[in-house]
């Protein structure tokens, strides 16, 4: 058995860090003014794709729609045991939203690979809505299970998965191809210090010639890619042509969300302090006091 | 995000200024090895990237994982069950990370799936995992087995081991010490016995205090010489665990809880003979101790830097008399010393295994580059590395060791009674500590082995290439101070040479060889401050607070006191 996994990705900027040059004139956010991240959630489905590829065999491919600075998570994929990775990026995408990012992905999943499971990072930090996966299966006329904690069976013809509900779990049995949302439930591994020695060198098209001095020689430039491609180093890119999307529904064009503003909401728990409902809880609450000499 | 390297300015420090040029293009053939395996660097700059990059990992991994699981692996250890050790799921979580971080073979070489890296980044990991969980270092050092696999072994014990150790699915123990043999080794009774039709090896006896001892994997010191008694008569085997292999106990420990030390009996346990007959203790088991003593006082100084850190995290939150303790003359006293020891220990241990790299890639390439092929000058560069090591890695661990059980003792007097209570780390780490400056080899052992260098004048040459550095200001006023110091250090030295007692210089041994640590220790601080001058400080700190000890000791070997060497019965027995 073997199976085609396809990852999608984001590189998010990190919003533990959010300052008042946050957000762009136009409602979009500023990725130049906060440093940039694996998508937590992401981690969990990239981490669940190597998990299920250990065990029941094939291939896993990680894709992301981005600047071209997002190639540094498909590094990081690298890192941590992708097979492939592919940056879907295009000027024409800028300023996307969850409707035109979804088709975009549609588009690439479509027409540039082949799969059996896409999986996806519950929701990203920056926006939290929770809708690119889902959409993406919608325009992939894909049956989808969100909120997956655990992969329990999985055969040529259909998968069976533990997601969360509200309160507790069910299990459901689902036929391929299908989507996956993730969520937090397992612990992504750490980086393999032997792949970042070797896939540190990964380089995209634009990388490496921006590597290069002020002329370009596309001679050279050619010959270089076959070095990169033949060590397994080259990090493809995909335009809004290559993954044959309709300029219409990419980008700001094809998006009819408009944020109004965004600001950074502190709550300040310095006046309250949360208790779990539970024995072990009020036990410690107790043994709080008791400390501070409130009580006793 | 809570990450043990990025954190830690001092060893930061410490990777960025230390050179291992020299060390690392012999290690990778001149930056050749990049054609054969796709991960090898191919220069010393992307070297260093490596190094660097992979220090953050685990420095991530150790403060973010390991550390949060480290109290709990404490309190609930191991499991031994129907002579079977379990170990505690969270300690199985860390070796998984740790595994899928591809850090179980640093040091090992490309071809057997290793990094290839340097011991100076090794016990940089050492130290990060220490800090995060002391007893973990334990299961994670155990590395210096398949260093010492691939040094003395054959390439089919080579080819047969190694991989299975760098890719982290075989584990090992170094099993030494017996129940009558401890610090003297040479005393080793494990029988190893060769049937003569066969020629198979076999293993009968007892092994005690034998970290991990529940290992697939174990090298053995064991008696393969009929009728000897000495060092000699040892051999070195390996052998895998199997039925005739029991543990038959597990030690409970002050410390380092996280990790079994074993009981081992063996009942006719198949082994391979290691290397050479008779070269077991004399070569390879010092050659292994003395790669572990490097890891051994990683472990100590990341315990120290974690108490430390959790004292002065302490100290700046909690509040008595209206300002937080931190603001009180005595305790940022403690931390001040705190500190300034870790600085020390780091400067000493970060420079010795600097050393212990050069000497490595000398012993590599004149052992390996066949009959007459080593020039004269790599020859003498082994020598010279060889000597340098053999008195710099005892001196390090005693420092190191000791040290590491200064900080976590002044960590919980600075917690006050809330130290001693298990609701925080501070008592964890001083039961952690303990141990480091036993096993291994006791500090009273360290000193036996540093003491020889010190007589002979083995760093004099280092010492003089550290005075003559282009010191100004501060640190040229400075320089005087150390050479009156090595004037003394000369003086006591000629003191007790001239005595020609073996008790004498047995019990002086100590003061002696802390001295000369002193002036090293001071000369490295220097020259670290000449490359950042934010560090003058430190170098100015170290030698305001080395001085007194070093008059004290200067003073006791200089009075010729002989009232322990003659009447230490009657004070012990009053």
């Amino acid at each position: 058995m073997s199976f085609n996994y396809l990852v999608f990705v984001k590189q998010v900027p990190d919003t533990k860090n959010v300052t008042g040059q946050a957000m762009k004139p136009d409602g979009t956010v500023n990725r130049a003014a906060l440093p940039a991240i694996f998508n937590p959630e992401d981690l969990n489905a990239l981490e669940l794709a190597i998990q299920l590829k250990e065990r029941f065999g094939g291939e896993v491919t990680v894709a992301t729609m981005g600047p071209p600075a997002a190639a540094e998570v498909l590094r990081q994929a690298l890192y941590r045991g992708a097979d492939k990775v592919a940056l879907i990026t295009d000027r024409a995408f800028a300023g996307a939203d969850t409707l035109a990012t979804s088709y975009t992905l549609s588009c690439f999943a479509k027409n540039t690979t082949k799969f059996d499971l896409i999986l996806c990072g519950r929701q990203a930090i920056d926006g939290d809505t929770a809708q690119v996966g889902p959409q993406l299966a919608e325009k992939l006329d894909l049956p989808q299970i969100c909120y997956v904690e655990e992969v329990l069976a999985l055969d040529k013809k259909k998968i069976r998965a533990r997601r969360a509900i509200d309160g507790g779990f069910e299990t459901v049995e689902c036929p391929l191809p299908l989507m996956l949302s993730v969520i937090d439930s397992n612990e992504p591994r750490p980086p393999s210090v032997k792949r970042m020695m070797k896939y540190k060198k990964a380089k995209t098209r634009a990388e490496l010639a921006a590597k290069r001095s002020s002329y370009t020689d596309a001679e050279e430039l050619a010959r270089q890619e076959q070095e990169y491609r033949a060590k397994g180093l080259w990090i493809e890119e995909f335009s809004a042509a290559d993954a044959k999307a309709d300029p219409e529904r990419i980008g700001l064009k094809g998006s009819p969300t408009k944020v109004k503003n965004i600001e950074s909401v502190v709550l300040k728990a310095s006046e309250m302090k949360k208790v779990e409902a539970s024995e072990a809880g009020i036990r410690s609450l107790v043994g709080e006091l008791i400390k501070e000499h409130i009580l006793g | 995000m809570s990450n043990f390297f990025t954190d830690n300015k001092d060893l930061m420090f410490a990777l960025e200024n230390v050179d291992l040029l020299e060390s690392v293009a012999i290690k990778e053939k001149e930056f050749t090895s990049a054609v054969e395996f796709d991960y090898a660097p191919g220069s010393y700059e992307e070297a260093k990237e490596n190094y660097r990059r992979s220090l953050e990992v685990i420095g991530e991994v150790a403060g973010e994982r390991i550390a949060p699981r480290a109290r709990t692996v404490d309190e609930e250890g191991p499991l031994f069950k129907d002579n079977k050790v379990t170990y505690h799921p969270l300690t199985v979580k860390n070796l998984e990370d740790l595994k899928n971080a591809g850090v179980m073979g640093v040091m090992l070489p490309y071809k057997y799936g290793g990094l290839n890296f340097p011991n100076t980044i090794y016990t940089m990991m050492t130290e990060l995992v220490s800090r995060a969980d002391g007893s973990l270092q334990n299961l994670f050092g155990l590395q210096d087995i398949s260093e010492t696999i691939c040094d003395f072994g054959s390439e089919e014990q080579k080819l047969k081991y190694l991989p299975g150790f760098a890719s982290g699915e075989f584990d090992g123990s170094m099993d030494l010490t017996e129940p009558d043999s401890g610090s003297d080794l040479q005393s080793v009774r494990l029988r190893a016995s060769q049937d003569p039709k066969t020629g198979q090896w076999y293993l009968d006896g007892m092994k005690r205090f034998i970290t991990n001892g529940c290992a697939k994997i174990h090298l053995v010191l064991a008696r393969s010489e009929e009728g000897s008694s000495d060092g000699r008569g040892l051999s070195m085997f390996i052998c895998t665990a199997c039925p005739q292999l029991v543990v038959r106990r597990i030690e409970h420990k002050l410390g380092i809880h996280g990790v079994a030390t074993c009981e081992l009996q063996y009942n006719h346990v198949p082994a391979e003979l290691c290397g050479m007959r008779r070269r077991g203790l004399t070569k390879y088991i010092m050659s292994l101790m003395n790669g572990a003593r490097v890891a051994i006082a990683g472990q100590a100084l990341g315990i120290a830097e974690a108490a430390y850190r959790e004292a002065r995290k302490y100290a700046a939150e909690r509040e008595q008399f209206k300002k937080s303790l931190d603001k009180f003359p005595p305790v940022y006293d403690m931390l001040v010393r705190m500190k300034m020891k870790i600085t020390a220990a780091r400067t000493l241990l970060y420079e010795t295994t600097k050393i212990v790299d050069l000497r490595n890639a000398y012993n590599h390439l004149v052992e390996h580059s066949g009959n007459g092929a080593a020039t004269q000058a790599q020859i003498e560069k082994q020598k010279y590395y060889s000597k340098m090591a053999g008195i710099l890695t005892p001196m390090a661990k005693a420092l190191c060791t000791e040290i590491s059980n200064e900080v976590a003792y002044d960590g919980i007097q600075i917690h006050g009674g809330t130290g001693y209570m298990k609701d925080f780390n501070a008592e964890r780490y001083y039961r952690d500590a303990r141990i480091t400056n036993i096993y291994e080899g006791t500090t009273q052992l360290q000193v036996i082995a540093a003491i020889g260098g010190v007589m002979t004048r083995t760093l004099d040459k280092s010492i003089d290439g550290l005075l003559r550095l282009p010191y100004d200001g501060g640190l040229e006023r400075m320089t005087h101070e150390v050479r009156d110091m090595l004037d003394k250090h000369r003086k006591a030295i000629a003191y007790v040479q001239e005595k020609k007692d073996s008790s004498y210089h047995e019990l002086m041994a100590r003061n002696l060889v802390e001295m000369e640590t002193t002036i090293y220790v001071t000369l490295l601080i220097m020259r670290d401050a000449l490359k950042d001058r934010s560090r003058e400080i430190l170098a100015e700190k170290f030698l305001l607070d080395a001085q007194p000890g070093f008059d004290a000791r200067f003073a006791k070997v200089m009075s010729g006191d002989y009232s322990t060497i003659d009447r230490h019965r009657e004070i012990i027995d009053y």
